[in-house]
């Protein structure tokens, strides 16, 4: 019997922090400065013309409703604490005991310009986890100064400026060539970066032609940046033949491992000819997601590339470890300092938990729980999976459209995801633009949830699939356990009602409100 | 993997038969026919190798101490080292809800699934936001060194300028990833970094140099206040003028724990604001808490160019209740993809959730508390280091919390200096002596309220020791 949780959301009508507390309230408290020090130094030591007149307007509460206030908001957040399918981003349990390793002084009050000397143990944790890294990819360097996977894609971008400038070459290759399926931020950083981005769109078996791609590459492009598998969970045959056809015309060829989980162990980037690849340590390697960060993008590359990477490189020198920031040709950095490295630190405690036949075992349990997963939706009925025609297994992740229920009921897939929340399920991820099917959703199985865990994902869905045919207003108006109720999107777009800080919504909103009922009090 | 190998704590279908149940629900054959579509000759050769399993939480906990335990830090040593990352105190219910796991955790969700977390991260944005004296605050990017990419280029679609121009003086570290954003000079959309004189009695931005280089190509003028030497641009409000008088926008970059004593930038003209979060209540991490954020005047103008997370207050669909979502979500590359503004991705969000935490504990008073205890203890350091024969504090009394201390008259390096102070437990100031600054042997140290008048004279002392 599938289990269909009945969940009812914290709903503390929580007031927004600035409307909170009292005149004088303290929350934290400092020492005045010492006697010797107002003798020594005297008062007002700001200079007059840039002394704060104003009082800032923050709240005045204590220690306790700060703390009451912020557990309140943790409790109205469901964060993965349902069941969270969330595809292109492989959910997975983050260690506690790696994460309060990193909480302790020896990490978390470290600066990074301390001398080597007394940075030993977080660089060897370093070093060995780029080994880790080397061996799964095959590449010969990583560094972790890019803030996510995005940052990694720009760091490609950045070195390979900084490689063709290197041959006199950056102003004849200028083009970076892409699919259209490619996450966005390959197309964004390779334009921030200074390139014009070549799209190649999808065939009826899911990926550009080679064709296409053949006639994309020339003496103009600097390099290319694709993914494999997909999103749609299909793996592209051709990629070896890619490669060789990117390299013929002289381009570098950067393999964006999003998607590694389900090729972990598998694949190696370099034995595939990739120049470069990037891998998401808060994604596949077990770090917390943190609601968008703090984040890493490993980027790792051939000795080919090694010279042109961001400084500083952690290596190790004899028996000792140390900062390499003597590069001259380096594409300079992406970032301040060496990274993320609490998140480092999480993701060397994950392998070295996992191990290589963890590893692999992972890969083949989130690749047979897809399977399991992908089996069950195609028996609901108003589903349907992308490109239908591909009928081979999809790998870690699937591409699904609600376009038929959609059309039958109306309700939409953002219906669909603001319902699941009711049931204490996480909404799912539905699609990076451009939306190549109807209503998307793009469920990932994973190797953290158990089969009864992906039972009850699917029963939920069934179960709204249902309700949007018998009462297609209850989805639609969704959800109703939850701490809100469905958000207006009209202020979003709208420059007289947006308002991103309490200023704003008191000068917009409020000040408005109070002329109305001034008003009104008036007559 | 033999039979009798146990099962995962981290893999629910490592148990024993969970792989063969699903694979019969499937009518698949063996793990092998799901992965039909990877061809044969794809397979990696190359063996992995990797280094030994650590099967239990003990093995891993005691191998993830050994090796940290090899680091110093500075909770057991007394550091004087700033520059882009600074030792502040961090409110212990600061690292209970970051901690949280529903925030440690969390992906996306919905406006309402996860509305605790946009409502936390809205208050950030309020709080900085009454600090700052500006409308808009955007959830924060990676460093504060992107921060000043971002909002760099921001002005050149702005202005359709290409040119800004930064201090003689910038921290290097910030400069560079500047530099990155602004693409070398064969690309199209290349942004010339040009450097402004700054004067060497004051250290601050020489305005006749300024305003001799404000021509009409100028996209933005940045500055930062406190500056990356420590000092005080006491002639902000002129340089924005003579900025927006030259057509170009006044970006600056400034301490957050400032503005309970510093001017807020909203009242001197700055249009851009650029700033780090760590120092508002993440820890170092060995650089791994840095975040920057970016803000400006609630003007479409400047909301149009954002590149990543606008978090708006707005209304639900029940009278009377607020929720929290995102503005403008089709201007960044998850909507646009290259056609967006720049590119957004994972930041450095939780360190938003810290910030909101932090500044809601300190309120009003703890700011003006803290600045006055910065401030105070940062001068009193230097004038206790002037002290030391041969050493001389370079602007002795315009600076916040870091300042420049030159020991061309010890006769030793920088680098000497700071062995020595190891040895007896300090962490001297950063050695800036080949940074092309011509300030000879110097450093630049950094005092925080968590140096006690009697750590200071700690230092002061084992300076004397170690110089005689």
């Amino acid at each position: 019997m599938t289990r269909i949780p009945e969940f009812r959301a914290a709903k503390w009508n929580e007031p927004v922090v600035m409307e909170m507390g009292r005149s004088g309230a303290r929350g934290q408290l400092f020492a005045a400065p010492e006697e010797e020090i107002i003798s020594a130094v005297g008062t007002d030591l700001i200079p007059e013309s840039m002394a704060r007149k104003d009082r800032a307007d923050l709240p005045e509460i204590t220690e306790f409703e700060a703390q009451r206030h912020y557990l309140h908001l943790s409790q109205m957040t469901l964060g993965m604490m349902g069941v969270s399918l969330f595809g292109t981003c492989t959910m997975k349990y983050n260690s506690k005991t790696a994460e309060y390793a990193t909480l302790r002084p020896q990490l978390a009050e470290v600066h990074p310009y301390q001398h080597e000397d007394t940075l030993q143990g977080v660089l060897e944790i370093i070093h060995d986890f780029d080994g880790i890294l080397q061996s799964l990819s095959g590449m010969d360097q990583f560094i972790f100064q890019a803030g996510g996977g995005a940052d990694a894609a720009y760091t490609m971008a950045a070195v390979a400026r900084a490689y063709w400038q290197d041959r006199g070459m950056l102003d004849q290759r200028t083009e970076m060539v892409t699919s259209v399926q490619a996450h966005p931020c390959n197309p964004a950083t390779a334009a921030a970066a200074g390139f014009k981005v070549v799209n190649l769109p999808l065939e009826e078996n899911g990926y550009p032609s080679l064709a296409a791609l053949k006639a994309a590459v020339s003496e103009k492009t600097a390099l290319i940046m694709i993914n494999n598998p997909d999103d749609m969970g299909i793996y592209n045959p051709e990629i070896k033949e890619w490669v060789r056809v990117a390299k013929e015309a002289g381009a570098l060829c950067f393999y964006d491992h999003a998607n590694f989980n389900g090729v972990m162990g598998k694949l190696s980037a370099r034995e595939l000819g990739f120049d470069a690849c990037m891998f998401m340590l808060h994604k596949t390697f077990g770090a917390p997601k943190a609601g968008g960060g703090p984040a890493v993008g490993a980027y790792g590359c051939t000795d080919k590339l090694a010279p042109y990477l961001p400084c500083p490189v952690a290596v190790k020198e004899r028996d000792r470890y140390v900062l390499d920031e003597d590069r001259p040709k380096s594409a300079g950095k992406v970032r301040e300092f060496w990274g993320n490295v609490p998140q480092v630190v999480k993701a060397y405690a994950w392998s070295r938990a996992m191990g290589a036949d963890g590893i692999q075992l992972a890969s083949d349990i989130s690749v047979v729980a897809n399977n399991y997963m992908d089996k069950k939706l195609a028996q609901i009925p108003g589903l349907t999976i992308s490109n239908p025609s591909i009928t081979t297994h999809r790998m870690e992740m699937t591409r699904w459209s609600l376009g038929e229920l959609t059309e039958e009921t109306g309700v939409s897939t953002a219906d669909f995801a603001n319902r699941m929340a009711d049931y204490g399920i996480d909404p799912y991820w539905m699609s990076h633009e451009p939306w190549i099917v109807a209503e998307p959703f793009t469920p990932e199985a994973g190797e953290l949830w158990s089969k009864e865990d992906i039972d009850t994902w699917i029963g939920v869905i069934a179960q709204i699939a249902e309700e949007a045919r018998t009462n297609p207003e209850l989805v639609k108006t969704a959800p109703h356990n939850q701490a809100i109720a469905q958000v207006k999107g009209d202020a979003f777009e709208d420059p007289q009602k947006w308002a991103m800080t309490w200023r704003a919504y008191q000068r917009k909103i409020l000040g408005e409100d109070k002329a109305k009922q001034n008003a009104k009090d008036v007559a | 993997m033999t039979d009798n190998t146990p099962a995962h704590p981290w893999m629910a279908n490592s148990a024993p038969g969970a792989i063969q149940a699903m694979l019969d629900e499937i009518g698949a054959e063996s793990v092998a026919t799901v992965f039909e579509q990877i061809p044969q000759d794809h397979y990696r050769t190359e063996p992995l190798q990797l280094p030994p399993t650590l099967s239990s939480e003990m093995e891993l906990k005691r191998d993830l101490l050994q090796k940290l335990n090899k680091n110093a830090d500075c909770e057991a040593n007394l550091s004087f080292l700033g520059a882009g990352v600074w030792q502040h105190h961090v409110p212990a219910i600061v690292d209970e809800i970051v901690g949280r796991t529903e925030f440690a955790t969390n992906v996306w969700g919905s406006y309402q699934s996860d509305h605790g977390r946009n409502q936390a991260w809205f208050e950030f944005s309020s709080q900085l936001g009454a600090l700052l004296n500006l409308d808009v605050v955007q959830l924060p990017v990676y460093s504060w060194g992107c921060a000043i990419g971002h909002a760099v280029r921001m002005a050149q679609r702005i202005t359709g300028r290409s040119k800004v121009i930064v201090s003689q003086l910038s921290d290097p570290e910030r400069l560079s990833v500047l530099r990155t954003y602004c693409q070398p000079t064969a690309m199209d959309s290349h942004i010339e970094v040009v450097e402004v004189a700054v004067d060497p009695t004051t250290g601050r931005i020489d305005l006749n140099d300024l305003q001799s280089k404000l021509a009409d190509d100028v996209a933005a003028v940045y500055f930062e206040n406190p500056a990356y030497l420590g000092t005080i641009e006491a002639e902000a409000a002129e340089i924005a003028r003579l900025t927006r008088a030259a057509g170009a926008e006044t970006i600056v970059g400034i301490d957050p724990v400032s503005l309970g004593v510093m001017t807020a930038p909203g009242d001197y003209g700055a249009d851009i604001v650029t700033g780090p979060v760590q120092p508002l209540g993440v820890h170092m991490q060995c650089g791994g808490g840095v975040g920057g954020f970016i803000a400006s005047r609630d003007e479409e103008k400047y909301v149009l160019e954002y590149n990543g997370f606008l978090v708006s207050i707005v209304e639900t669909q029940e009278p009377g209740q607020l929720g929290f979502g995102l503005a403008c979500p089709h201007q960044n590359s998850y909507g646009s993809r290259e056609h967006g503004k720049d590119w957004t991705g994972n930041s450095t969000y939780l360190w938003a959730i810290a910030g909101a935490v932090y500044m809601s504990l300190l309120g009003p008073e703890g700011f003006r508390e803290l600045g006055t205890l910065i401030v105070s203890r940062a001068r009193y350091a230097a004038k206790c280091i002037a002290d030391v024969p041969g050493v001389k504090i370079v602007w002795p009394d315009t600076t916040f919390k870091e300042f420049v201390v030159n020991f061309d008259g010890t006769g030793k390096t920088v680098a000497e200096i700071n062995q020595l102070l190891r040895g007896r437990g300090i962490f001297g100031g950063k050695d800036i002596s080949d940074e092309n600054n011509a300030l000879g042997q110097s450093a630049l140290y950094c005092v925080t309220e968590i140096h006690t008048a009697a750590d200071i004279r700690t230092l002061a002392n084992t300076l004397k020791e170690v110089l005689s």
